[in-house]
């Protein structure tokens, strides 16, 4: 085992905290009654634009889209000044190279998707090397997907193990962990998961991949945020939370900034602590600024499509 | 090693959400108020007045009718000759469709209606948005469909309605028990003399129009304002049949000995000081929620709020560490603004009342612990507060302060926490935390509470009938419950 964990115990992770459904989806939908107005709103949504991982996690990526996406990155509408970049750029470990090109000393971060994203159905020394080719690329954050085989079938050690194995092939690189949330399915599975992250060796747990339906939805977000918190209690380890896949509108990432603040606090809103995986919510965060500068909406054709 | 540190979040809201006030204009409020006697809005006989204020700037909004004996006599008269001539003489399915009228009604006037009880009575809008006006609406709803199905309700028994209705009502859901009350007194064919708390009138008078538009019969529905003096002489009055009243379990007393001996039948809805008891296998955060909901909505003005916490002995300091956290980021402030989460006492008597509270409980050697939220500088505001080091011997515990106000309390075993939880002079509600079922069935077979809710709290539904134990009162209101309490 790896000396992360030689701080605290180890739980029985078949104890994880129990969670209740119908609460938790009561308490989620209750951040989106906030009312997120004027100046808090401009604050928030350029908040939320920094938070971003741009993401392009397709076969069909090529040298030329990775290029294009990664100007979106640090240009995200020049009309429009003062705004942020994104806080990293998602691609395969293939594109980690010519990323780390295009984004020169930007401060844009990058992140490669390794451990034979998106199934993980690999075995352990092909994900390791995976990730090695990914760091030694110059990726700055892996994010690894967890065997939601081996989960499913109580194998809690395995998950483990290979979620501190491949934080040790990390290196100085920060470790995502992918827990494909629309998966595991059950709250409970969710938070089992959470914690079996945390306590291998995670720095940001993830929810999903982008590839299943459902992907993040706030109640499993709450969820993963509130099992963050108990690891803090415990530990005095503060660690980053990403929801990914399907948060595709301003409104609902203000909302994501909203729960973050009330369960985290402030000390969490940074993109170092919380980051949105979107390909389409970065247009939207721009027509909603923009809308606030002007008081008119524009239409889609304004705003750049990378 | 596991470190056992003592971990504080910052829950300190650095990003502070601005202002989002709901806007004034959809409401109309009167400069003055009349009595709602026989369909028409008259002068009171008293020819006095007294001022609404708005707990939340103190300032006057209104001013409302004062009703003396004559006035109520002219009420109880007007609902006798409503009920002998036309109410009780109307097939069913009529009188349902004039209370489907007032339910639709209320639904398209839920904006303005919400903003006035807000207004009124200091509860934060997302409340009175969500949750008062649409189950006034609902309330009106469910009892209107039954109105011409009651010998289904009640197979093998002759439907008979009792006559006049007094109806007293109080400040804390005003709009919501002004339908609680007067929806299945209508259903079953009753005429009503119902009587608004005097605080937060202004929602009951806002229903009166309503009545009077809906063009139900006159005297039907007859609303008079005024004091305890008022309350009283529909209590006494020697024509009516039922007296129907939610309050504070002093005036129940009164109204329990006025009644002794008279025909009259009754229904007390009273205090209370519900347990709210976490087991150590509970979903914690969810518990911490509910034990939150359960005490500060409607800023603890609730008769059924959870305002005795029971914890485990082995998760003890864990719930009072997520529910520091919690507090903290409850939002105090103007009840209008859409992210309020507590709003404004109700009147400053009940704020030093609450005052009072604090004060024995520390002098009791209570430790206190309030929130670090900046506090309106104008309006009867308070910070939501624990209480924990406190025992079932400590004032605070046994008496009801309805206000934002929850005692802390350990226990070890299931039947000790049975025990303290029964012991108490109420028994209207409590609530009970535990991923085991077979659990919240042992306990709730033994619990003396009107409502005993698993795993959430204060949920209410038109269909569920509510009421309590003990010294929180008898009779029952909502689903079937309600119906027959006003049948003969």
């Amino acid at each position: 085992m790896v000396a992360i964990n030689s701080n605290y115990n180890i739980p029985d992770f078949s104890l994880s905290p129990r969670i209740d459904q119908v609460g938790v989806e009561e308490r989620a939908k209750r951040f989106t009654a906030r009312s997120i107005k004027t100046t808090s709103k401009v604050n928030g949504l350029k908040l939320v634009l920094n938070m971003i991982d741009l993401t392009t996690l397709e076969g069909k990526d090529t040298e030329g889209k990775v290029k294009q996406l990664c100007y979106k990155a640090q240009h995200l509408h020049d009309a429009y000044e003062g705004l942020p970049t994104v806080a990293a750029i998602c691609v395969y470990p293939s594109m980690v190279k010519i990323a780390k090109q295009a984004l020169g000393n930007s401060g844009v971060k990058i992140a490669a998707v390794a451990t034979a994203f998106p199934s993980g159905q690999a075995p352990r020394d092909v994900k390791i090397r995976d990730t090695k080719f990914a760091v030694d690329n110059g990726a700055d954050e892996i994010d690894m997907v967890i065997s939601r085989g081996k989960f499913l079938e109580g194998d809690y050690n395995f998950v483990f193990d290979e979620i501190a194995a491949i934080k040790e092939a990390c290196g100085n690189a920060r470790l995502k962990v992918i827990l494909e949330t629309g998966e595991l399915v059950t709250y409970d599975k969710v938070r089992r998961a959470s914690d079996i992250a945390m306590y291998a060796g995670a720095d940001f747990i993830k929810t999903s991949t982008g590839k299943i339906q459902p992907a993040a939805t706030m109640p499993v977000t709450l969820v993963m945020l509130e099992a963050i918190r108990d690891f803090y209690y415990k530990t005095g380890k503060m660690i980053a939370m990403k929801p990914a896949g399907g948060i595709s509108k301003a409104k609902a990432a203000l909302h994501y900034l909203v729960m973050v603040q009330e369960t985290l606090g402030s000390a969490w809103m940074s993109n170092h602590w919380f980051r949105f995986g979107a390909s389409s919510l970065a247009n939207d965060v721009l027509m909603q600024l923009v809308k606030e500068k002007t008081g008119v909406y524009q239409s889609g054709n304004y705003f750049s499509i990378d | 090693m596991a470190k056992t540190k003592n971990n504080t979040l910052k829950l300190d809201f650095k990003m502070e959400y601005a202002p989002a006030p709901e806007s004034k204009s959809s409401a109309k409020i009167n400069s003055k108020y009349d009595l709602f006697i026989n369909g028409k809005f008259e002068k009171p006989d008293s020819k006095k007045y007294f001022d609404a204020i708005n707990p939340a700037t103190e300032e006057k909004i209104s001013t409302v009718a004062e009703a003396n004996n004559n006035d109520v006599n002219k009420a109880v008269k007007a609902a006798r000759n409503a009920y002998e001539k036309v109410w009780s003489k109307m097939p069913a399915k009529e009188r349902a469709k004039y209370i489907f009228r007032i339910a639709r009604m209320i639904q398209e006037r839920a904006r303005e209606l919400a903003i006035i009880e807000t207004m009124d009575g200091g509860k934060p809008i997302r409340e009175s948005r969500d949750i008062d006006v649409p189950l006034a609406a609902n309330h009106f709803f469910y009892y209107a469909g039954w109105a011409d199905k009651l010998q289904y309700a009640f197979p093998n028994k002759k439907i008979e309605s009792l006559g006049v209705a007094g109806q007293i009502i109080p400040w804390n859901f005003p709009l919501l028990m002004a339908a609680w009350k007067i929806a299945p007194a209508l259903a079953t064919g009753n005429t009503v003399v119902l009587k608004p708390a005097e605080t937060t009138p202004l929602t009951a008078l806002k229903l009166a129009e309503i009545i009077q538009e809906s063009d139900l019969p006159p005297g039907v529905v007859n609303i008079i304002t005024g004091a305890g003096a008022t309350g009283a002489a529909i209590v006494n009055h020697p024509d009516i049949n039922k007296i129907a009243f939610t309050g504070s379990t002093d005036v129940g007393k009164i109204i329990q000995r006025a009644t002794a001996g008279t025909n009259k039948k009754v229904t007390l809805e009273l205090g209370g000081k519900a347990a709210n008891i976490i087991f150590d296998d509970a979903p914690l955060d969810q518990a911490v929620e509910g034990v939150i909901n359960g005490i500060f909505f409607n800023q603890g003005h609730v008769c059924c709020a959870g305002s005795r916490l029971f914890v485990q002995e082995s998760v003890y300091k864990i719930v009072l560490q997520k529910l520091k956290d919690r507090l903290e980021t409850l939002i105090v402030a103007d009840p209008l603004d859409k992210n309020t989460d507590i709003g404004a006492i109700n009147s400053k008597q009940q704020m030093d009342n609450i005052h009072k509270y604090l004060k024995i409980g520390l002098a009791e050697g209570a430790e206190i612990y309030q929130t670090h939220c900046n506090l309106p500088k104008k309006g009867f505001f308070m910070k939501p507060t624990l209480f924990t080091n406190v025992a079932q011997s400590s004032r605070i515990v046994q008496e009801e302060i309805f206000g934002p106000v929850l005692t802390i309390q350990t226990f070890r075993t299931d039947d000790e926490v049975i025990e303290k939880a029964n012991n108490t002079p109420y028994g209207l509600s409590a609530g009970v935390w535990t991923d085991k079922g077979s659990k919240i069935f042992n306990l709730t077979t033994k619990m003396r509470a009107g409502v005993i809710w698993a795993n959430t709290f204060n949920k209410f539904d038109p269909t569920s009938p509510f009421g309590g134990y003990k010294e929180s009162g008898f009779g029952r209101e909502g689903g079937l419950h309600g119906l027959s309490a006003y049948l003969k």
